[in-house]
């Protein structure tokens, strides 16, 4: 529980720290947010005026604590480009984008974890070489051309799914899913590959420990043993890998949604860097920087629920 | 030898793979050169030789967890168990010691829970190991305790024959005394046999019956533990003495 605790903090600490980088980004990169709106025909006395309204001209300090404390309590300021708040333009693309990665995720661990245990199980097999060969291509494709991939031969040739047409999932669920299976797969092909390979080793270097001969001392076969000593403890690497693959996904997930079209947070980011629309990125990276965070958090909590001694170090 | 046999080996060649020779073949080393023993019932037979010799290439082999070898090996017991030298290392760090001991117990699958878990805590009690060891995990144990894990872990299923492979030898005098101790004092309740692979010949004097001297895979004089001691005939064997003085 202390640990929880301890980790909760540094938790909380680097969110806050995230935040502060966000703000600051903005008022180091040339350009003001008035100017932009106002456009090129924009008198200096106009803009003066508007910088006073938009509260530009206050200490930045005091801009950061307005920003930051109006966040937390859900309000995210107001869009320059569409002048809409921003709390609403992100809750109308986030469930896109939630579920890309999510699916993402599931896919990495339902697939990498059982190719992973049967490649070290059959280790020097013929399956375990092809795979070897097969996970060292998969690694090296980026996920924009796997979706490249994907809509060529399941979208244009086999017709699974209709490329660029987007089904909103409270349109219909089924047709949702099935067209978001592609572009979570895109992004996660590559993660499975290396996190299969990384199970690999990680569980051969176990089955290689001492504790696994003690186990073959006292009846345990090659299987049983893998499965109820190694697995285990092999976990721990494979668990830290899988978190930083969800918050990679994150990225790849921002070039998969162009790829497929999906009105999701990572076109919208795209689109309002483009903009200067500072309110947007701002808010866009938080929840970003968020994620990555939590997702390392539930690793770190995992990692040490699976192997105890994690707490020592 | 009086005593009914526990264990036969005869004519045991044993080979071990390392490296790659050709491109997925692994290069095949001969370990064990025709070793031929018996063991008897309540006998401790000591297994001396420096490292490399393949005392525990024996064992393994014998246990079954090396599987290349040549020439017959017969088991006149059931369950035989072994207790490895790291403590350390040969516990699984992810499980409790009460789960560790547990374990053959499992893979036997005689009894149901409460009866195995009545049987850890016996075991434990045995080994000088207190209920509340239960819940601990291998890395909150000094070494002498978990050696004592080890050891209860193996008796558990109640063998007659125990191969102890460098049991001692990684704990500190005064423990490995009082570990001696323990095993004399659980082979004479139990009527146990036991193999005892050492380097430390001091130890070997302590508590062995019969001696079995190893040179690179052969065994080159076997004798009673006086005998070995007051009369080596073989010149390894003198040059191991001499080293232990």
């Amino acid at each position: 529980m202390k640990y929880i605790a301890k980790k909760l903090f540094t938790l909380i600490i680097t969110l806050f720290i995230v935040s502060l980088l966000a703000f600051l980004a903005f008022q180091i990169i040339p350009g003001n947010a008035a100017v932009l709106r106002l456009g090129t025909n924009g008198t200096p006395q106009q803009v003066e005026q508007l910088k006073e309204e938009m509260g530009l001209n206050r200490p930045i300090a005091i801009q950061y604590g307005d920003w930051l404390g109006s966040f937390l309590s859900g309000d995210m300021g107001v869009s320059y480009t569409y002048n809409m708040p921003v709390e609403d333009m992100i809750a109308q693309k986030l469930p896109s984008t939630v579920a890309l990665v999510l699916l993402g995720c599931l896919l990495m661990v339902v697939l990498s974890i059982p190719i992973g245990i049967f490649t070290a199980r059959h280790a020097g097999g013929v399956v375990d070489r092809v795979m070897t060969v097969l996970n060292q291509v998969l690694m090296s494709i980026p996920p924009v051309f796997v979706g490249i991939l994907f809509s060529f031969v399941f979208g244009i040739t086999l017709r699974v799914f209709i490329p660029g047409d987007f089904v909103s999932w409270d349109e219909n669920i089924t047709q949702f899913l099935v067209f978001m299976f592609f572009p979570a797969l895109s992004i996660a092909l590559s993660r499975v590959a290396m996190t299969v390979k990384l199970l690999r080793s990680s569980l051969l270097d176990e089955m290689d420990k001492n504790y696994i001969r003690t186990a073959f001392s006292r009846g345990h076969s090659r299987d049983t043993a893998l499965r109820q000593h190694a697995l285990r403890n092999s976990l721990v690497p494979v668990v830290v890998f899988m978190a930083v693959s969800a918050a990679e996904m994150v990225a790849a997930g921002i070039i998969i949604e162009q790829v497929f079209a999906i009105p999701g947070i990572g076109r919208l980011l795209i689109a309002s860097i483009g903009t200067y629309d500072f309110p947007v990125v701002q808010a866009i990276v938080l929840i970003l920087a968020t994620w990555v965070v939590v997702v390392n958090f539930l690793a770190d909590i995992l990692s040490q629920y699976i192997d105890p001694r994690v707490r020592l170090g | 030898m009086t005593k009914a046999p526990i264990l036969e080996v005869r004519g045991l060649d044993s080979y071990y793979r390392q490296g790659t020779d050709t491109l997925w073949r692994k290069k095949r080393t001969q370990v064990l050169k025709k070793v031929s023993f018996t063991l008897g019932q309540g006998e401790v037979l000591g297994i001396v030789g420096e490292s490399g010799s393949g005392k525990s290439t024996l064992a393994k082999v014998i246990l079954g967890i090396s599987r290349d070898y040549e020439g017959e090996i017969v088991h006149h017991s059931m369950r035989p168990q072994m207790v490895f030298q790291d403590p350390y290392a040969s516990l699984n760090p992810a499980f409790t010691v009460g789960r560790i001991v547990e374990e053959p117990l499992i893979i036997y699958g005689k009894y149901d829970v409460h009866e195995r878990k009545r049987r850890v805590i016996d075991m434990l009690e045995d080994v000088g190991l207190g209920e509340e060891f239960l819940v601990c995990r291998p890395h909150e144990l000094s070494g002498g305790q978990r050696q004592r894990v080890s050891i209860a872990t193996a008796m558990i299923v109640r063998p007659k024959l125990v191969i102890l492979d460098e049991a001692v030898s990684a704990l500190d005098v005064t423990i490995q005394d009082q570990i001696l101790d323990l095993l004399v004092r659980l082979k004479k309740e139990n009527n146990l046999s036991y193999l005892f692979i050492s380097h430390d010949l001091n130890v070997v004097y302590q508590c062995c019956d019969r001696v079995m001297v190893m040179k690179s895979g052969e065994v080159v004089e076997e004798n009673t533990v006086d005998g070995i001691f007051d009369a080596p005939q073989h010149p390894y064997t003198k040059k191991l003495l001499l080293a232990a003085e």
